[in-house]
Formats: structure tokens, sequence, C-alpha cells
């Protein structure tokens, strides 16, 4: 592994079936701090099974979680939240006729007495927005349905980040979006992590792994082929790991039922 | 690094520019699909010029003005209800007989029972409560479609009036507290004090608002902004007044007819308070939330039912003040009371007014300005026409304009994403 310090999130065998299909296989995973780790595999291979499992979407079997040092059990969405996790689904879930402050804060008002605080709540966004370098909107109050695709990304990345997160899982940021603005999510995605925050970014794209991750996850069938330092590899071992689960002496060997990191 | 126009820091400090920055940022709002009661305001300058040059004497005259106030305040009320519910994506087609059947059991509290009117009246609006709380339930719970939860209370609310009211037909309502809802008018005075205080409550709330975000060193509308929207209020609240205030019984009558209608304090209260409930609290927040993305909401952590169930209480005990005005208006109540076209001219206001059928758009003054526009033409028409078949025809088509204009600015909103 590439960084010495102690991971952010770690997982060890990491179980999860859904009636007789066995998902997950003792899966390992260490996400660190202030790094990108690019989660990769093809169709089916359990990325958004461990994702949600991650989320507290739905247990897992068995295996250990280790955030931030400590042994914890997520068992729901809610808890996930508590401790930092938070995700960015590929649909974003943001409301269309909500501006950008409201859409941040969905859920999780600032209010004083009943009404709504609003001059905290657009404060707040402000400076979170600017913490993470964003210029590309117009006003904070302007309508979500008036953004373009990659401001939309930003604004639900945004309102991950918001709530001293710890941890930000970004499902696919980038599938719907034009080279531009690809460009521009990507860049965000690189300051979460320069920011101190531990990323995980699922992606198909071997372009966004190359440009953005410090790591390489990628599971195969079900098993973590391999976890290693995107340095290490480039992007033809990459899709051979996806592919076959193997690339040259990383991954999954035949001899070894099963594979570590390399 | 991008395609977009990369703008100035996000929060730009300071204030925003002057007058041709608002009316160009509201131009933009306008073409990007966010309409709002444009075409209603416009349409109803239109019509009363239309009216006006048509059949003068009589459409503009003082005593029609305050008319069109009484004709439209029930609308006005039951649209205020349906924007709740029209918030949601969601529709109440029971609403018209949730006004009758309340005020069917207002009607039966005072005479039958001999209840004082506060009673009465409380009864009156728990029956509306308890109507919206099963159409809630039905709809949220069990998921059936609101359409059809609503066209089957239609008919059984229907139902239930009729046993309510009994062999009779007809049950006069002679409580003098009621009866004043819509009957009586506000003094002079009182009419004036009434509307400084419209005009100040707006111009200093409007003026600590800005205030507030200029401590907090966000960008605040510009004064003269401000001062435009203030002058602009009160010219509109003083003229309306000083009509309201003039003598409107014909010159042969002995009594004196004059002052703000009660019912104008009425709408005006639900007009604020309402208002107040979707813009600035956390619940109206997540009304909007659900209406415009119904998933998101609910993983943003929101009750979605328990939301939904709220709305439908609010549209039932709406339609039940509704229909004490009804009750008031007309000195009575009957089976006819909230049949006919009531629903259909409230839905009508609502989305005249610029809330949008799609769920997720609309405000509470919305059912104001739509319910001003559907009470002048039915005001209007008939002093041109006689046959009610044009009547209908005319307000059916005013609707379709209304719900197309709606469905076109939803579809520009939607494709003017850059």
């Amino acid at each position: 592994m590439a960084d010495s310090g102690a991971p952010l999130l770690s997982l060890r065998g990491i179980n999860k079936s859904f009636g007789p299909v066995h998902v997950l296989r003792d899966v390992d995973l260490d996400v660190r701090a202030g790094r990108v780790t690019a989660l990769v595999g093809d169709n089916g291979a359990g990325k958004s099974t461990l994702i949600k499992g991650i989320a507290g979407i739905y247990p897992f079997e068995s295996g250990q979680i280790t955030f931030e040092g400590k042994p914890v059990s997520i068992s729901g969405p809610k808890q996930a939240n508590d401790l930092g996790i938070e995700v960015v689904y590929q649909d974003l879930a943001l409301c269309d006729n909500l501006d950008v402050v409201h859409n941040m804060f969905l859920g999780r008002e600032v209010k004083s007495g009943v009404t709504l605080n609003e001059t905290d709540m657009e404060k707040r966004a402000g400076e979170t927005l600017k913490g993470l370098s964003v210029r590309t909107l117009k006003s904070l109050r302007q309508q979500v349905s008036s953004l373009s695709g990659g401001q939309r990304q930003t604004v639900a990345i945004a309102r991950a980040v918001l709530w001293n997160s710890k941890l930000v899982i970004l499902d696919e940021p980038t599938a719907a979006l034009g080279v531009a603005q690809t460009e521009q999510v990507l860049n965000l995605v690189r300051r979460l992590a320069d920011n101190g925050l531990g990323v995980i970014l699922i992606s198909h794209n071997m372009n966004d792994v190359q440009a953005v991750a410090d790591d390489v996850a990628c599971l195969y069938l079900g098993q973590m082929a391999a976890q290693v330092d995107k340095e290490q590899v480039s992007s033809q071992q990459v899709v051979e790991l996806i592919t076959t689960g193997r690339s040259g002496d990383i991954g999954l060997q035949p001899e070894t039922t099963m594979g570590g990191a390399a | 690094m991008s395609t977009q126009v990369t703008e100035v820091d996000i929060p730009a400090a300071g204030d925003i520019g002057g007058i041709g920055q608002a009316v160009r940022d509201y131009w933009a709002r306008v073409r990007g699909g966010d309409i709002g009661s444009l075409p209603a305001v416009l349409g109803l300058i239109a019509l009363v010029i239309l009216f006006g040059a048509l059949e003068g004497s009589t459409f503009l005259s003082i005593f029609n003005f305050a008319n069109l106030i009484n004709q439209s305040a029930a609308i006005i009320v039951l649209a205020m209800g349906l924007v709740f519910v029209l918030l949601l994506g969601e529709i109440d087609l029971s609403a018209g007989f949730a006004a009758g059947t309340c005020a069917a059991v207002l009607a039966v509290a005072l005479n039958s029972w001999g209840l004082a009117w506060p009673v009465a009246l409380l009864a009156a609006l728990l029956t509306g409560a308890v109507i919206g709380l099963v159409i809630g339930n039905l709809v949220a719970r069990l998921g059936i479609p609101s359409f059809v939860v609503t066209l089957a209370m239609f008919l059984a609310l229907q139902g239930a009036m009729l046993l309510i009211i009994g062999e009779g037909g007809t049950i006069p309502i002679r409580s003098e507290a009621i009866l004043v809802i819509m009957n009586g008018n506000m003094s002079v005075v009182a009419g004036w004090v009434l509307a400084a205080v419209i005009v100040g409550g707006f111009a200093l709330t409007t003026l600590l608002a800005i205030g507030r975000r200029r401590k907090a060193g966000l960008a605040a509308e510009a004064m003269s902004v401000w001062a435009i929207k203030v002058i602009a209020l009160a010219v509109l609240i003083f003229v309306a007044t000083y009509l309201l205030n003039q003598e409107r019984q014909l010159p042969t009558a002995k009594v004196v007819i004059q002052g703000v209608p009660w019912v104008v304090v009425v709408i005006l209260v639900l007009l604020v308070g309402l208002t107040f409930i979707l813009q600035r609290t956390g619940f109206g927040r997540h009304v909007y939330a659900v209406g415009g993305n119904r998933e998101a909401a609910r993983r943003a952590g929101i009750n979605v039912k328990g939301l939904m169930i709220t709305c439908f209480i609010f549209c039932s005990t709406l339609a039940a003040v509704a229909g004490v005005l009804l009750a008031s208006r007309d000195n009575s109540v009957s089976p006819t009371t909230g049949g006919a076209q009531t629903l259909l001219f409230a839905v009508g206001a609502a989305v005249i007014g610029g809330t949008s059928l799609f769920g997720g758009r609309g405000k509470i003054r919305d059912a104001v300005i739509g319910g001003l526009v559907i009470a002048v033409i039915a005001n209007g028409l008939p002093l041109i026409t006689q046959q009610s078949g044009i009547q209908f025809i005319v307000t059916g088509l005013v609707l379709l304009v209304a719900a197309s204009v709606d469905a076109i600015s939803r579809r520009r909103a939607a494709s003017t994403g850059r």
C-alpha cells in the first residue's frame, strides 16, 4: 500500500449475498483521508453493493468495518451520515424547483424558531462552495432546473461536504457529462481529497481514473482483485484487472483462491 | 477550463444592481420558464380593459367592484387549499363538496343543535380536517391515486351533504356573526387603517430582510427596487380602499353601503398566514421538495407520507372556510352549495394564477390573482352575452390557456438547463 497512515475507512472480509447469489466475497478495502480511491469493476462486479453497504442502505453479512480506527457497524443511512459518510448517487437527488441553497440544506434546514434561517444557510452554502473553489455558479439563489449537468453535480457534491463529512462516495459522477464539465467535476473531486476528505470514486471511465485517482481498487466477480497505488499500474493493467481479475503478478492468481493487494 | 461563463465569485457581497438589473433578472426568470403570475396579471388587466370598454358603466361601477370581491372570495379560499395539494402534484376534486358538507354541518349546528356560532364554526372546520385526514391517508398510505380517491369523495360527500341537510332542502343561516363576513363592511376609518397596516407591514418586513442580508454580507435587493415595490403596493392598496370606501348604493336607496368588506380581512389573514407557512417554514420547504422530486425528498429524510396527509388536511380545512363563506353569502345552505362549477373554478383559479398542475411550483397569492380573473370573467361575461353556453365555453377556454401556459413553461424550464 502506498500510504503509511492508518486508513480512514477499512473493510475486512466483507461478505454479502442476495439469496443464492454471493455478490461480495471476502472483500477488503482501504480508503485513506486525502486520497481518491477509484473503485472500478465491470457491471455486476459488486461495486454498487459495496457502496450501499457502506452507506447503510443494507447491512453486510459478515466482515469488519473500521472507521477512523474504531470498529463500527453501519445499520442505516442515518448512522452513516452521523459517522460523516455521504453518498452522491448517480441521479443526484436534487429538487429542480428549489434553488441551490435549498437543495444543499434539504431535510437539514437551519431554523431560528419556526422560520427558516435563509441568511445563515446561504452564508454556509457560499462558504462551502468557496472552500471547493467553485466559481461556475452565477447565483446561489438560482433554481437547480436552470443549471447544467456539471453544475448540478457540483451542487450535489457540495451538499455532501457541507456536513463536516469525512468520506464522500461518488457514484459515476461524470457519466452524463460532456468533456468540459467532466473536467470541472474531476477538479472538484480532486479538491475534496486535497481538503483532507476520503473519496471513493466509482467510475467506468479509465480517463477519469487516470486523471484523479490515487488508489485503484478493482472488483472482479465479487472479489477484490487488487487495490494498488495508481502510479504502479498502467491503464492497460487496470483494464485487464477489470476484465480478467488479474494482470501479470497483480490480481487474483489462479493458484491462490483469494488474491490480496499487490 | 469550462464552457460556462465563469461569473464573479458566488456570494457577491454588496447589493444587486439597481432597477435595470432587477427587471433583467425577472425577465431572465420568465424566459427560463419561471413565469409565475405574470400571465394572470396581464390577463386580469386585459379583461378589465375589455369589459370596461364594452360595458363600462355597469362593469366599472363601484358597486360591481365590491361585488367582484364577494363573488371571488369562496373560490379564492378554495383555491388556496388546492395550492397545497397541487404543489405535491396531486389533485382534490372533492374540495367543492367538502365546502358544501362543512357548510351543512355549520348550518345544522347553528339551527338544529342550537350551538353558539364559534362552536358551530369549529365543528365545520373540524369536519373539513377529518375529510382531509381520510383523503390523505387513502392517498399517502394506501397509495390510491388522489384523482380516484377524491372523485369517490366527490360523490360520497355530495350524499353526506344531502343526508345532513335532510328533507327541508335549504337551511337558512341566521347567525349575525356568520352573515357579517360576506355581507358586512368595515367602517371607512378602519378600512384606511387596514390599508396603512398592510403597506407598512410589507415595507417593514422587506426592509428588515434586506438589513439582515446586508449584515450577513450577502447580496441584497437594491433600495430603489424595494422602494418601487412598496410604492406599487401602496398605490394598489390605497386605490382599492378608496374605491371600496365610496358609497355604492343606488342613489334612491336610503341605507348607506360603503367600506371594505369584512371578507377581505379573512382573505388577507389567510394570504399572509399561509404564505408564511409555505415560504418561511421547514414544512413549507418540504412541500415544495416533495412536489419537485419525491424520491429526493424521501432520501433527504423528509416524512413524505405525513407531509402529504397534512397537505390534504390543509386543503379540506380551507374548503370548510370556503363553505362558511358560501353559507354567509347565500344566507343559507342548500344541496347546491359548493356544487356546480365551484371546484372547477377553484382549480382554474390556482392554475390561472400560476400554480403548476405538475407539482412543485405555485404560491398562495396565485389563488387570489387567479380567483379574481375567474370572478371577472364570471361577472363581466353576463353583461355582454346572456347565453350561458358561451360563458361556459369561455371559462373552459381560459382554463385551457392557463394549463397550456403551465405545460409550456414547464417544458421551457426543463430545456433551459445550460
